[in-house]
């Protein structure tokens, strides 16, 4: 009896669904627009620094230090002005991120084997970026110092004594499309069962038929469940395109068990349909439930769940707060699932705190939309 | 036989706000009662806990038998209603309203096909199972809502406003509905502040302020203008006969309906004449003066007026 009014109301749901012309645009087309925002253009991978390059020495050893610079895929030369004092321009206007200036006597220095100095500037706006490229520099310039100085003095060993030996596990290429995008299934997730099926309640309230439905003797928890499980549907529809586009579009690796990542899709749903319910008990009208939902839960969720920016750079004091973030336990579970190829052996602690979190979130939303109004 | 809702004390506050205070009466079954107030008079709140839906901070209220404190469920499965809204799913095509509300009511099979037929041809909607709700005109909309609201046979049917917004004719199609409901036993309480309206109602009770102001038939609610009779007068310039008349000792009152004056006499003995004299006397241009029987309009303003002296 109970089943069969649930299922009266997700038809009616669906029905209503394909009348919206908004919905093919939230289901279909926001997550390729997802995807294609974080797999192309939300890279955090430093390529192609723009370098201005001022070069006062003008002999072999300065030209060859230059030559690395063009020869990097790391850097491109934007400019290579006659003297430091264009090097504002290029570094004012965002030409160049970076500016070199080489000594009129850096040549002569290298070739007696001395020591000498290169100056770099370094754009410092973006910390992040210009601290990579920082560092690409660094590495650059080490090893022509390197092959610099074996040349300066033959028969002297040129290797250092300690040389690490680095594997990169999990994401070899260090590509940041491969981090990122396992984590728009959780996003994804969030965004579109959080804010649709607030929105789906709240405009029954706008409608006065949530009055209706509760004049008539549809149970609490079939109201609830009618509601929700739709878009429970939707979003393991959306979970399917994400991983088709990802896997075979994207070519990132999916390393771990894919019936485990949608158990736990379903899991993580109990906290974000939860929200969504949560949201509509303190929203009278569908743009007021867009607004909190956006601004008190995806916004702060994004930022302090890890997706965007490590949890482990975050200040001390902050980092608890994170633990109140579902999100951030479903981020660990689908990059574990999709870069490590971990399974529950490893992932349970999240699973757990992920199930706990939802039924508490639903438990409260639920007993919040008393169905009597009163 | 028992009434169809039994109402004792009915009282309910939000905050330090009495929107319904110590209301008592009760409906017979079969029959059509009328709830005439202003807007905010209670009305709807009234309604909404005879529904289940707001819970009574006191008082106690039997619908259909049931406590509606105590048991809303109960009550619920015994009642249709249906709002000012005529909330229907808009982007839901009629036939697809029907069976919602009909699956949600556990109607199917035989049952459910006739009950929609029934619903369809209420309606009048037959041939036009496919129209998105939201294109229907207004007075489509209305009956498909209270199609929707008597599916399932309910015995006793809350109207809230039913006829807001619809037009003439569709409100008189309406109220044939409701007479039809009726008279195969249905109690319906419905509220308004269509005051021609509330002349199709069996009986009517007068809420303002939350408060029970009058209670009975139309008849018996305009019994109090029996030893007060009302004299309508005609005037080139209606607000000066009003001023002369207010002035006169046999007037207990008047107002103002269309281009006409009611003046309420303080008694029986006074003529017609007796003021059409006075009036002409007072150099007011009158171009009829005569009885007329008390409107429920006249009864209305009546009870508002006397309740709003008395608190």
């Amino acid at each position: 009896m109970g089943l069969r009014r649930i299922l009266h109301l997700m038809r009616k749901e669906l029905l209503e669904l394909k009348q919206d012309p908004r919905l093919f645009g939230v289901v279909i087309i926001a997550p390729i627009m997802q995807l294609g925002v974080l797999g192309y253009a939300a890279t955090t991978d430093v390529k192609d620094v723009p370098v201005a390059i001022v070069d006062a020495d003008r002999s072999t050893a300065s030209r060859e230090l230059v030559h690395r610079f063009e020869a990097s895929a790391n850097f491109k030369i934007v400019g290579m002005p006659g003297s430091t004092a264009e090097i504002d321009r290029y570094l004012d206007r965002g030409d160049a991120w970076m500016a070199i200036s080489i000594p009129a006597n850096f040549g002569q220095a290298v070739a007696a084997g001395g020591r000498t100095t290169l100056q770099i500037a370094v754009d410092g706006t973006d910390s992040n970026s210009s601290t990579v490229a920082l560092g690409y520099a660094q590495t650059l310039i080490g090893g022509y110092a390197q092959d610099a100085a074996a040349a300066a003095v033959p028969g002297r060993p040129v290797t250092a004594l300690v040389t690490p030996e680095i594997r990169v596990w999990f994401n070899p290429r260090l590509e940041s499309r491969d981090f990122m995008i396992p984590g728009i299934v959780a996003l994804l997730l969030l965004v579109v069962t959080t804010n649709l099926s607030a929105m789906a309640i709240v405009r029954e309230k706008e409608l006065g038929t949530l009055e209706q439905l509760n004049v008539t003797p549809l149970a609490r928890w079939e109201l609830i469940s009618g509601k929700l499980l739709p878009y429970a549907a939707i979003g393991i529809i959306d979970v399917v395109l994400v991983l088709v586009v990802s896997i075979y579009w994207f070519e990132i690796p999916m390393r771990g068990s894919i019936p485990l990542l949608f158990a736990m899709c379903l899991i993580y749903l109990l906290s974000t349909l939860g929200l969504g319910l949560l949201v509509s008990t303190v929203s009278k009208t569908q743009q007021q439930a867009m607004m909190t939902s956006v601004f008190f839960f995806l916004m702060p969720m994004l930022y302090l769940s890890g997706f965007i920016f490590p949890i482990e750079n975050m200040p001390q004091w902050i980092q608890p707060v994170t633990y109140l973030i579902p999100l951030r336990y479903f981020l660990v579970i689908v990059r574990g699932i999709f870069m490590k190829g971990v399974g529950l052996e490893v992932l349970w602690p999240q699973a757990v705190a992920l199930f706990a979190w939802g039924a508490a979130v639903l438990a409260l939303a639920t007993l919040r939309s008393s169905k009597r109004l009163g | 036989m028992a009434d169809a809702i039994e109402v004792r004390g009915l009282t309910r506050k939000f905050g330090n706000f009495v929107a319904v205070n110590d209301l008592s009466f009760s409906v017979k079954q079969g029959e059509v009662f009328g709830f005439l107030g202003a807007n905010g008079a209670g009305k709807s709140t009234t309604i909404r806990m005879l529904c289940g839906l707001l819970r009574p901070t006191a008082g106690t209220a039997l619908v259909g038998g049931m406590d509606v404190g105590r048991d809303p469920e109960a009550v619920k499965r015994r009642i249709g209603y249906m709002s000012q809204r005529f909330s229907l799913y808009e982007l839901l095509t009629v036939d697809q309203n029907i069976q919602f509300f009909g699956g949600v009511y556990g109607l199917s099979g035989e049952r459910f096909q006739a009950r929609r037929q029934f619903v369809l041809a209420m309606a009048g909607l037959e041939g036009r199972e496919k129209t998105l709700t939201r294109d229907l005109p207004g007075g489509w909309r209305q009956r498909l809502a209270l199609g929707c609201a008597i599916l399932h046979e309910p015995s006793i049917v809350f109207l809230d406003e039913p006829t807001g917004g619809v037009d003439p004719l569709s409100r008189r199609r309406f109220w044939d509905l409701i007479a039809d409901l009726s008279s195969k036993g249905v109690t319906v309480l419905v509220t308004t502040h269509y005051l021609d309206e509330a002349e199709h109602c069996h009986r009517l009770a007068i809420i303002h302020a939350g408060q029970l102001a009058a209670l009975g038939t139309a008849t018996e609610l305009k019994q109090v203008f029996d030893s007060r009779p009302i004299v309508e007068v005609q005037a080139a310039r209606p607000v000066q006969a009003m001023d002369v008349l207010d002035r006169l000792e046999t007037v207990e009152k008047t107002s103002l309906f269309g281009t006409a004056v009611h003046a309420v006499l303080r008694s029986a003995q006074t003529s017609p004449a007796m003021l059409s004299s006075a009036l002409a006397a007072a150099g007011v241009d009158v171009r009829n003066v005569g009885p007329v029987s008390p409107s429920l309009e006249d009864v209305f303003l009546d009870v508002v007026e006397r309740v709003g002296a008395a608190s």
